[in-house]
């Protein structure tokens, strides 16, 4: 365990660093040729570059909320502490991914559609996903006893998990949206977006994608440890 | 006696305490009229458009709704009688009588809303009265089933009233805009057909936070 969590320490700043430099110094052009240039996407052009950064975080978001309801509904079988606090500092994480992805997706918006702000089907999603994460912790703050606590907070992040389907599949179908994929779209509506981008492109925005995912393992095993021995100190004293 | 009795019995068991005392009934409805009542404050003379319409009505029956609905569980508490309850009745009976009690109660409110919207706002037309009708009644049942779970979440924090709208909401909002998406359908006059959708997301609501209750009631109900 131990190891695999160094493995993906070094691999995540690795993958990340390389994205980061791929994705800012790698000219655009209008005819590429070699793996040294990207073409030019018309409706994006310099502004494209936010994919590599703006979508990894987002998926980032979705990963971290996954892993929070699954240490939630596991604490609810175990009733093991230990899972509990996997599961907020699962929360913690993704509360941080997701106002991260809300602040690039806002301004990559700002330049490309217009206005900071648009409702958009997945702009609605992602803040409910902030209010989901805001009412999480004002629950968790509002109950002193420990066990409680936990348990209720595992309810609440599975009940709100279930609200996920309507929010990725149902909703980008009822209104319509500027994201890709969504209602009205050409290219196809869907919640799987397809990914036209050109190979050396993909492979810079599936770097993008491991990197941040890795970097979000990483993260979360030094916070659930920090965690651990904060709770053990707490049970000493106590 | 068999689930569907008890749960049956336990929902009278609520109605008929409410009407003695009347206390939630008398507040709520208050509390729709006084909220309806700043709206036309508000507007004056102004007649707003379907989708404004559809958007007010739901904002005043969601905060009644939130109101009334987080007592479900808290006036147990206060009584004292969560332990009595626990006791003699098993953890879904418990849910599903409280499900039935909360269904007639957003029923009831919503019916309220309508009617007072029709009295006091001359504009306020429902021209596809099915629409409105099944948007009213799934609507309501959507309300109960997501808010009767959180309401014994609630009942056992130490905040509850500001609470429960909190956690509530971000819950709710597939629910609202799918029926504030309806109503405004049914003032303008569409017809059946293109609400369909609408009502099947709701109808699909209602089953996946229904099903999700019964599954998660018992960590809840249980200490």
């Amino acid at each position: 365990m131990e190891r695999l969590i160094r493995i993906a320490k070094y691999s995540s700043i690795v993958l990340i660093t390389f994205t980061l430099m791929a994705g800012i110094a790698i000219p655009m052009v209008s005819a590429p040729q070699g793996f040294f240039e990207f073409p030019i996407i018309p409706g994006l052009e310099q502004k494209a570059r936010n994919i590599f950064y703006h979508v990894p975080v987002a998926w980032t978001t979705v990963v971290a909320f996954l892993t929070s309801m699954f240490f939630g509904l596991r604490y609810l079988r175990s009733k093991n502490s230990e899972d509990d606090i996997r599961s907020v500092v699962a929360a913690g994480l993704g509360f941080l991914f997701c106002s991260l992805a809300t602040i690039t997706g806002s301004l990559w918006a700002k330049f490309n559609w217009g206005s900071f702000w648009n409702w958009d089907p997945r702009e609605t999603s992602i803040f409910a996903l902030l209010l989901i994460y805001g009412a999480y912790f004002a629950l968790r703050s509002a109950i002193d006893e420990e066990e409680r606590r936990a348990k209720l907070s595992a309810v609440y992040s599975a009940i709100a998990g279930l609200t996920v389907p309507f929010f990725i599949f149902v909703l980008p179908r009822l209104v319509g949206g500027l994201h890709p994929g969504a209602k009205g779209d050409p290219s196809g509506s869907g919640p799987v977006v397809q990914f036209k981008m050109a190979p050396n492109m993909l492979v810079v925005f599936f770097a993008g994608l491991i990197g941040y995912t890795l970097f979000f393992v990483w993260i979360f095993s030094v916070r659930v440890r920090v965690e651990q021995h904060l709770y053990h100190l707490s049970q000493k004293e106590s | 006696m068999n689930t569907v009795s008890a749960s049956i019995a336990l929902f009278i068991k609520d109605v008929r305490s409410e009407l003695r005392t009347r206390y939630a009934l008398n507040a709520l409805l208050m509390f729709v009229v006084t909220s309806v009542s700043t709206i036309l404050f508000a507007l004056r003379s102004e007649q707003p458009g379907a989708q404004t319409f559809a958007g007010m009505f739901w904002v005043v029956v969601f905060f009644t709704a939130m109101s009334g609905l987080s007592r479900s569980f808290v006036a147990e508490a206060e009584r004292g009688t969560t332990l009595v309850l626990q006791l003699v009745a098993d953890s879904s009976v418990v849910l599903a009588g409280k499900l039935l009690a909360n269904c007639a109660l957003t029923l009831l409110l919503t019916t309220a809303v309508t009617i007072l919207y029709l009295i006091v706002f001359p504009n306020f037309a429902i021209i596809s009265v099915d629409i409105f009708v099944l948007t009213l009644v799934l609507g309501s049942l959507g309300f109960a089933s997501a808010g009767t779970l959180l309401a014994a979440i609630i009942a056992k924090a130490n905040v509850r009233g500001t609470l429960y709208p909190v956690l509530a909401f971000p819950v709710l909002i597939p629910l609202l805009m799918t029926v504030m998406n309806a109503t405004t359908l049914a003032l303008d006059g569409a017809p059946l057909i293109d609400a369909v959708t609408d009502l099947q997301v709701m109808a699909g609501y209602i089953l996946v936070m229904t099903g999700g209750s019964f599954l998660l009631f018992e960590y809840v109900w249980n200490d």
